[in-house]
């Protein structure tokens, strides 16, 4: 299982929860666990084709997923995966 | 050498004595406090050895073991101790002064002051320039600096107030709002009496009342395409706590042009966010985030709340960002984005990486015509948020 750390802007979305478990051998799994889970998050991560929304940014621990391998990043046990959401306040 | 040396009493004299004697010449004055005091103030002719020191530098410092000595440090215990490890090594006409430097001065002897700084200025830096990492190198460069920062709100007011404290020689605020009572709770620069005052004027005028050495450049405005460049040009940082995504975005775009980090935070309910963009040092706003969210997933600080000290941590720790920044000290967060979660006060650092398919500092930006530079897209438009 790894840790999803869920943003504000989606907490609405996973019952007030700032964390989730979820299963899945790489990211694009463990994000699809998640958005079984809790689907109204779908939407808010992936596109129609099912890529990853440009504007979400996902981090393997410290590491951006996109300089890894995207969604096929493997996730190990106890790996935390960080969905970053842009914030404009001020 | 001579044993018994070491355990007869050091000669001490009084400051006005040792004057008489360095005017008289042929004395080898020597300063034993560390570098930041000797720096700060010191007496004419002084050479500086720091106690922990003394073994290696004395002997260049002090060629001549019969040669009379002076020792002065800041309140005569250090230079005391220090004449009695000379004499242990075997020099013959070593003295302390009594009181030291302290002493010497407030009996209205001169003593060389770095340039650069008034009396009132040392002393009301001088937590600053006691640190060895700040000095008064550091602080005079803060001194010289100046810093814009967009937005004078829940970011910008407690940036300012501290960049203001440290003396940050020139402050200039970009914002067109006024104070409004819901501000207060955050925007600590502000006050209940400035209530419909615009915030630029509000907080020039907490700003002057705090540090009289800080100018303080009010831009009245919003940024736009137009304006931007000729905004920052002036300025050697620039701190984004703007408000929506269009500023961010052309601030970005026109700092990479010209070559301005930019100490960028954003705040949301608990959760705060900063990084600092060097152009090409580093990564930019747009290798983090290369297009903005929809509006449902960036909502303003006015629809959804946030907590007041959580804009205040923030602000002071882009404060600290820009300090080191202008100091040239540290390691600024450059490919770092630091993460500050409130409610379970938990700070995360994330990395960030230059994306060479950036629009604007990736490997093709270079290609831009002349032409173009200055051009900005319509943020209004472009960005949903």
């Amino acid at each position: 299982m790894a840790t999803v750390r869920i943003p504000k802007v989606l907490q609405a979305h996973t019952g007030g929860q700032a964390e989730v478990e979820a299963g899945g051998s790489n990211v694009g799994e463990v994000l699809r666990a998640l958005t079984e889970a809790h689907p109204d998050t779908g939407a808010q991560l992936f596109g129609e084709e099912g890529d990853l929304n440009r504007y979400v940014n996902v981090y393997l621990n410290d590491e951006d997923v996109r300089v890894l391998d995207g969604l096929d990043t493997a996730v190990a046990e106890g790996d935390t995966v960080v969905i970053l959401p842009a914030m404009a306040g001020g | 050498m001579a044993p018994e040396a070491t355990t007869q009493q050091v000669e001490e004299i009084e400051p006005f004595e040792a004057a008489q004697e360095i005017e008289g010449g042929d004395v080898v004055l020597i300063d034993t406090r560390e570098p930041h005091e000797f720096q700060e103030a010191r007496i004419e002719g002084g050479k500086l050895v720091p106690p922990g020191l003394l073994g290696e530098e004395i002997s260049a410092a002090a060629p001549d073991k019969s040669a009379r000595t002076i020792l002065y440090c800041r309140s005569g215990n250090r230079s005391y101790k220090a004449a009695e490890q000379m004499e242990a090594l075997g020099y013959t006409d070593v003295a302390s002064m009594a009181g030291g430097i302290l002493a010497w001065q407030e009996q209205g002897l001169p003593v060389v002051a770095t340039e650069g700084m008034t009396p009132e200025q040392r002393d009301r830096y001088s937590r600053h320039t006691l640190l060895p990492e700040v000095g008064v190198e550091g602080q005079l460069k803060m001194l010289n600096a100046k810093v814009l920062l967009l937005g004078a709100g829940g970011l910008g007011a407690p940036t300012a107030l501290y960049l203001a404290a440290a003396g940050i020689g020139t402050i200039g605020l970009v914002d067109d709002d006024v104070v409004d009572a819901s501000n207060l709770q955050r925007q600590v620069i502000h006050n209940t009496e400035r209530i419909g005052t615009p915030k630029t004027e509000s907080a020039r005028l907490t700003i002057e009342a705090l540090n009289p050495d800080v100018e303080v450049i009010e831009h009245r405005t919003r940024l736009n395409a137009e304006n931007i460049l000729e905004i920052i040009e002036p300025y050697d940082v620039i701190v984004d706590g703007a408000d929506n995504f269009p500023t961010r975005y052309l601030l970005n775009d026109a700092s990479v042009r010209l070559r301005k980090p930019v100490v960028s935070a954003s705040i949301l309910s608990f959760d705060g966010q900063i990084s600092t963009f060097v152009p090409y040092e580093g990564p930019c706003y747009r290798c983090l985030y290369p297009t903005p969210p929809p509006a449902e997933l960036a909502p303003s600080c006015s629809a959804n709340g946030v907590l007041g000290v959580m804009a205040g941590t923030m602000g002071t720790v882009q404060a600290n960002e820009v300090l080191k920044l202008v100091i040239g000290t540290g390691e600024p967060l450059i490919g770092r984005l630091l993460l500050y979660e409130a409610l379970g006060t938990r700070f995360t650092e994330l990395k960030v990486r230059r994306d060479p398919e950036c629009p604007i500092c990736g490997e093709k930006a270079a290609e831009i015509p002349e032409a173009e530079m200055g051009q900005f897209p319509d943020y209004e438009l472009f960005c949903a948020g």
